[in-house]
């Protein structure tokens, strides 16, 4: 195939990820992997430094129109980013020492755990009453706009999330994905912040996360023009056309049909990397 | 340190700031790999690339100065890697931006957080070679 046709497809193929993946929440970035592994034959490294640059597009792109919404919690962003930043280097150096099949099987798993995240309930649950010890000291307690006016909300679990924000910049060093799924379970569930700013939050630190790792998978030579062109300009017309889209667009239905697709390719994954295809 | 009401207010100014910088970073980055793009493809579009075997990139497409140097010298490769690299470098600005706000605010411990974060980006961009 030639590069002008090559390019083209690899263009529309990411449109398409960027677009599901922002009306999913799930992120484009997820299924450029397996899209350029599987369905390209791209070499899993040249695979994961263009999704790792698409990641950062997509992110700033996104939480550019977020942040001016008031939901995202700044001082927790930028106290977890000492945790991802760290993560994400480690694991960009792990990454050379780990074999494709690995990478493979472990990309596999985490597209299983981030389809099965997608559909777990999202209602917001109530945020803790007492004030935390921790939080308070890192001056984290905020207000979101909820209805009315602003909601004021306590953050608990900080070291528990610190931890956990750890092991998703590990994850996305290592696989060059933004490790959203990850990243919401640790503000949603442990710091119980309000969905909709653990979701805004993680956006916003999933740049600076593949921005760590972006640079040393560039010095290894991972980041090829050629390829991460197409790729990066189509996921980031394809999420930005899916934010525009995203209110008033019924996501349930879409949201299954991501699943499913994502499971397919959780499992050819795993298997082309037990099987050493990858 | 300044009353709550004021830091939500300053917060305010700066996430709007951030935003803005995000915007530009990406639009300017896109525009820069579309440019480098479309010479690529009329240079090479005729050629068959192979990514099935991981060969890696050569030195001027891998190293900083020498991404600058190709890209100046019109190498379309060079400037799709230019663009890359301000997308890279978006995040890291708005990084920098987070510590002068901070700054302003007074608020020392976030201004060390910051000042920490940037310290590990700067090590992945700068530090951490082969």
């Amino acid at each position: 195939m030639g590069t002008l046709e090559l390019s083209l497809l690899l263009w529309v193929g990411s449109l398409a990820a960027g677009l599901l993946g922002s009306l999913t929440g799930l992120g484009g970035g997820v299924v450029i992997v397996p899209l350029l592994t599987l369905a390209f034959g791209v070499d899993i490294r040249y695979a994961i430094g263009a999704s790792l640059i698409s990641v950062i597009a997509t992110s700033s792109g996104a939480a550019a129109a977020y942040v001016r919404e008031g939901y995202s919690n700044i001082r927790v962003g930028m106290f977890l980013e000492i945790a991802t930043t760290l993560g994400a280097l480690a694991g960009a150096f792990i990454a050379v020492y780990l074999h494709g099949h690995w990478i493979a099987v472990v990309f596999g798993v985490v597209l299983i755990y981030s389809a099965y995240i997608s559909f777990a309930a999202r209602a917001d649950r109530e945020s803790a009453d007492a004030t935390d010890r921790i939080a308070t000291f890192l001056r984290m307690d905020s207000t979101y706009p909820s209805g009315g006016g602003m909601k004021a909300y306590h953050v608990r679990g900080v070291p528990g999330g610190f931890g956990l924000m750890f092991v998703a910049g590990l994850l996305s060093g290592i696989l060059g994905i933004g490790s959203g799924a990850v990243k919401v379970l640790a503000m949603d569930r442990i710091m119980r912040l309000p969905f909709k700013v653990s979701t805004t939050t993680s956006n916003f630190m999933i740049g600076v996360t593949a921005a760590a790792s972006a640079g040393i998978y560039l010095d290894r030579g991972y980041v090829d023009p050629g390829l991460a062109m197409p790729v990066v300009l189509g996921v980031l017309l394809g999420s930005l056309a899916g934010s525009r889209i995203l209110s008033g667009a019924r996501t349930r239905v879409l949201r299954l049909v991501f699943a499913i697709v994502i499971g397919s390719l959780a499992v050819e994954m795993i298997y082309n990397g037990i099987t050493g295809r990858i | 340190m300044v009353g709550a009401v004021n830091q939500k207010e300053l917060d305010k100014r700066a996430e709007i700031v951030i935003g803005i910088l995000l915007r530009t970073g990406v639009l300017v980055s896109a525009a820069v790999v579309l440019f480098g793009g479309v010479l690529y493809l009329i240079d090479s579009g005729a050629q068959h690339p192979d990514y099935r075997a991981f060969r890696g990139e050569p030195a001027t497409l891998r190293q900083i100065s020498q991404i600058f140097r190709s890209a100046l010298a019109g190498d379309p490769a060079g400037i799709i890697q230019c663009g890359l690299l301000i997308l890279v470098a978006t995040p890291v600005a708005r990084v920098i931006f987070s510590v002068w706000a901070f700054l302003r605010e007074r608020d020392w411990m976030y201004v060390s957080v910051t000042l920490l974060v940037l310290a590990l980006l700067l090590y992945g961009l700068l530090a951490a070679h082969s």
